[in-house]
């Protein structure tokens, strides 16, 4: 019969095996959300784009003022704009990440109560809108780059990974917080907090060099310390030293999040159109 | 043969929460364990076990078994709460059954709302890829079927504008039509067919014939009995999660279906809560009496009946211009007769305050079937009390015409007085 290739068997509390094969099979609608999450984000909008333009800048510009020009602190012998802007990166990619990928389960109940489809994808569609924010915002950096006459070293090329690793942060966090905000209604009220406070205490307007050496490995729990670290040693390049045994910490931390995450996510999911 | 659809066993349990809304909040969890702290301390040595008295679990689906053989086209049907959706949800993966097995050989598409994901923002064309994709086409097979899609909803000229610049109809109409050519092995429709106007939804029934004639497997959930009687070869009657009956026998399960809900109405009139109207003056009870008086509960075809509308008005008034209505519709929906005072001779020019209204049907002239009835008193031409289904009826079956043969089941709807003669004609021309 030719249908076998389609032989699916559902059995209460045992959906899991096809679950991998089934991500795979969704893969085109993935590409389909995350095109029109993008779509919509961009499409009404001048102000879309310039968004995710004016607000790093604007960060940018009082952590300079605040941390660089009043509380004088070092900056890794590059001009602190830039030193701010490297970290400015990951984090608003961290932040967008967060805060879109909260709400869109939620926002997408109607289609979630209505069709099948692997639930991770909406999401992980939320979090390459904000790969392609981040993306603009690469190209701000580069300007900023050619005003102060900054050259990159070859660290550069390895940017990359650092980018997988903001990216394996993002998504562990955001598949946390998504799969909370479904279970308990209220918990969209303490994201805004997470973000903002996150962005204090996370290495964004100073270096992290400037934590005393005995603190730098508990400070490192922060896994976007790590990955803002990375950063920095990847596009400021020259003096910028990373503290290896705080980067492995926080890249360990980065990678139990995101697989705690998945399956918190996984367990969510199984009871999601009943719950939302 | 194996069945493409086989389902064993299979129940679906919902923790109903009482006390609390519609979904669950951090500061509830909270609450909550305080709350459980508090009773350990002030009762150490009670069970643990205690049950939380406001968790009440309730079997939405239980025990479902059935198989469906490759290109029959199923009806499912059954009340409100019979857990029809259930199990489509179930079927189609959006949720997960609590028990039992279900094993598809094919591919399935469900469609339970016209529409799904579409988003006001994009235009036409996008949301057709958009949706396709999450029906569940292909890329390239949207891509090949889009013109077809197109012409079939009859939106080329707006293409390219923003859904939510749509009318509604053209928006269903695209919806509609995306789902229209999906080809997918099992297809699973909920009650999708109550949308749009006259001439699409009869556009659409042929077109869900022609999937059926392919030989895909259908399955369908409706209220319209007509619908699944013109689609359907097979049925499934559901029943409080559990199955009634299973059988290749469509229209005796519509009758199952239909006679079930003409049981159900037992909840007396001054309890319903459903009703409309002003309330001066309210239906307190609807009965009916044979030619000697005594109080029957259905009435046969050609029979003499009386039916008799008790009511009660409210602040001791003795309202005047009243007129009194009895609709009658069949369950399927279709609206049959209206009973008034008020067209037949005319309002009544003042009632005593508590009383009943008599309307009395020398020979009735409805053929077998169930019917529903609305009830409706007025005053002035203000709705006073307004209740829609009030009371199911089985009609049976009895000598209308005199002649000693009961008009089967089969002819439902007026029996009508009639001759009929022969004549010759002789050849001449």
């Amino acid at each position: 019969m030719k249908n076998e290739e389609y032989l699916l068997v559902l059995e209460a509390g045992r959906v899991e095996k096809n679950y991998w094969k089934d991500l795979w099979r969704y893969r085109e609608l993935f590409y389909f959300i995350a095109w029109r999450d993008i779509l919509v984000r961009y499409k009404q909008t001048v102000i879309g784009i310039a968004w995710s333009i004016i607000r790093p800048f604007l960060t940018m510009i009082v952590f300079t003022l605040v941390f660089g020009k009043l509380a004088k602190l070092p900056s890794e012998g590059v001009p602190y704009p830039i030193l701010v802007f490297a970290a400015m990166l990951p984090w608003q990619f961290f932040s967008n990440s967060l805060s879109e990928a909260s709400n869109s389960l939620i926002q997408n109940a109607s289609m979630l109560t209505k069709v099948y489809f692997p639930r991770i994808v909406v999401p992980a569609s939320s979090v390459i809108v904000s790969v392609v924010d981040f993306f603009i915002s690469f190209v701000i950096l580069g300007l900023l780059m050619a005003w102060y006459g900054f050259v990159p070293g070859w660290r550069m090329f390895s940017l990359p990974l650092f980018l997988l690793l903001a990216f394996a942060a993002s998504f562990g966090f955001s598949l946390w917080l998504a799969a909370l905000n479904v279970r308990y209604r209220d918990f969209q009220y303490v994201i805004p907090f997470i973000v903002q406070f996150g962005l204090y205490i996370s290495p964004v307007g100073f270096s992290s060099s400037i934590v005393p050496e005995k603190w730098r490995l508990l400070y490192s729990l922060n896994p976007m310390v790590g990955v803002i670290d990375g950063f920095r040693w990847a596009i400021l390049g020259g003096g910028t030293r990373i503290y290896w045994p705080g980067f492995l910490l926080s890249s360990t931390l980065t990678f139990i999040i995101l697989v705690s995450g998945f399956r918190y996510f996984r367990k969510t999911e199984r009871v999601l159109a009943d719950v939302i | 043969m194996s069945a493409i659809i086989q389902v064993e066993k299979i129940g679906k349990k919902y923790i109903l929460s009482h006390q609390r809304q519609s979904y669950y909040a951090l500061r509830d969890v909270m609450a909550d364990s305080v709350k459980r702290w508090g009773r350990k301390i002030i009762h150490p040595l009670a069970s643990r076990r205690d049950p939380d008295p406001t968790h009440e679990e309730f079997w939405a689906l239980k025990d479902v078994s059935f198989e469906i053989n490759q290109g029959d086209r199923v009806g499912i049907i059954g009340r409100n709460g019979a857990g029809k959706s259930t199990l489509l949800k179930i079927l189609s993966r959006i949720t997960e059954s609590t028990r039992g097995r279900v094993t598809l050989r094919g591919r399935v598409a469900s469609l339970l709302e016209v529409g799904t994901g579409f988003h006001p923002e994009l235009t036409g064309r996008e949301n057709v890829y958009l949706n396709g994709a999450i029906l569940g086409m292909s890329k390239a097979n949207i891509k090949r079927k889009f013109d077809e899609i197109v012409a079939f909803a009859e939106v080329e000229k707006f293409l390219d504008t923003p859904v939510k610049r749509y009318s509604s109809g053209m928006y269903v109409r695209l919806a509609f039509a995306v789902a229209a050519h999906l080809e997918p092995e099992i297809l699973i429709i909920d009650e999708v067919l109550a949308v749009g106007d006259a001439q699409f939804q009869k556009k659409c029934l042929g077109k869900m014939g022609e999937v059926g004639k392919e030989g895909r497997t259908v399955l369908f959930v409706s209220h319209n009995m007509t619908a699944i009687q013109n689609l359907c070869t097979n049925a499934i009657v559901l029943k409080n999660g559990r199955i009634l009956t299973t059988t290749a026998d469509v229209q005796n399960a519509v009758e199952t279906y239909l006679s079930d809900v003409g049981t159900i109405k037992e909840i007396s009139l001054v309890e319903r809560k459903d009703r409309q109207g002003e309330g001066k003056i309210l239906i307190t009870g609807f009965k009916m009496f044979d030619n000697q008086g005594e109080e029957i509960y259905s009435l046969i075809s050609g029979q003499t009946v009386e039916f008799r509308i008790y009511y009660e008005c409210v602040n001791n008034q003795k309202p005047k211009n009243v007129s009194v209505g009895i609709g009658i519709s069949a369950l399927t929906g279709q609206f049959l007769t209206l009973l008034s005072n008020e067209m037949t001779q005319k309002t009544f020019g003042a009632i005593p305050q508590k009383g009943y209204c008599t309307c009395k049907i020398d020979k009735l002239p409805l053929a077998p079937m169930i019917i529903s009835v609305n009830l409706i008193v007025r005053q002035n031409d203000i709705i006073q009390d307004w209740i829609q289904n009030a009371a199911s009826i089985t009609i049976e079956g009895g000598d209308y015409y005199g002649t000693g043969r009961v008009t089967p089941s089969t002819h439902s709807g007026f029996l009508i007085e009639q001759t009929w003669h022969s004549h010759g004609m002789s050849d001449v021309s």
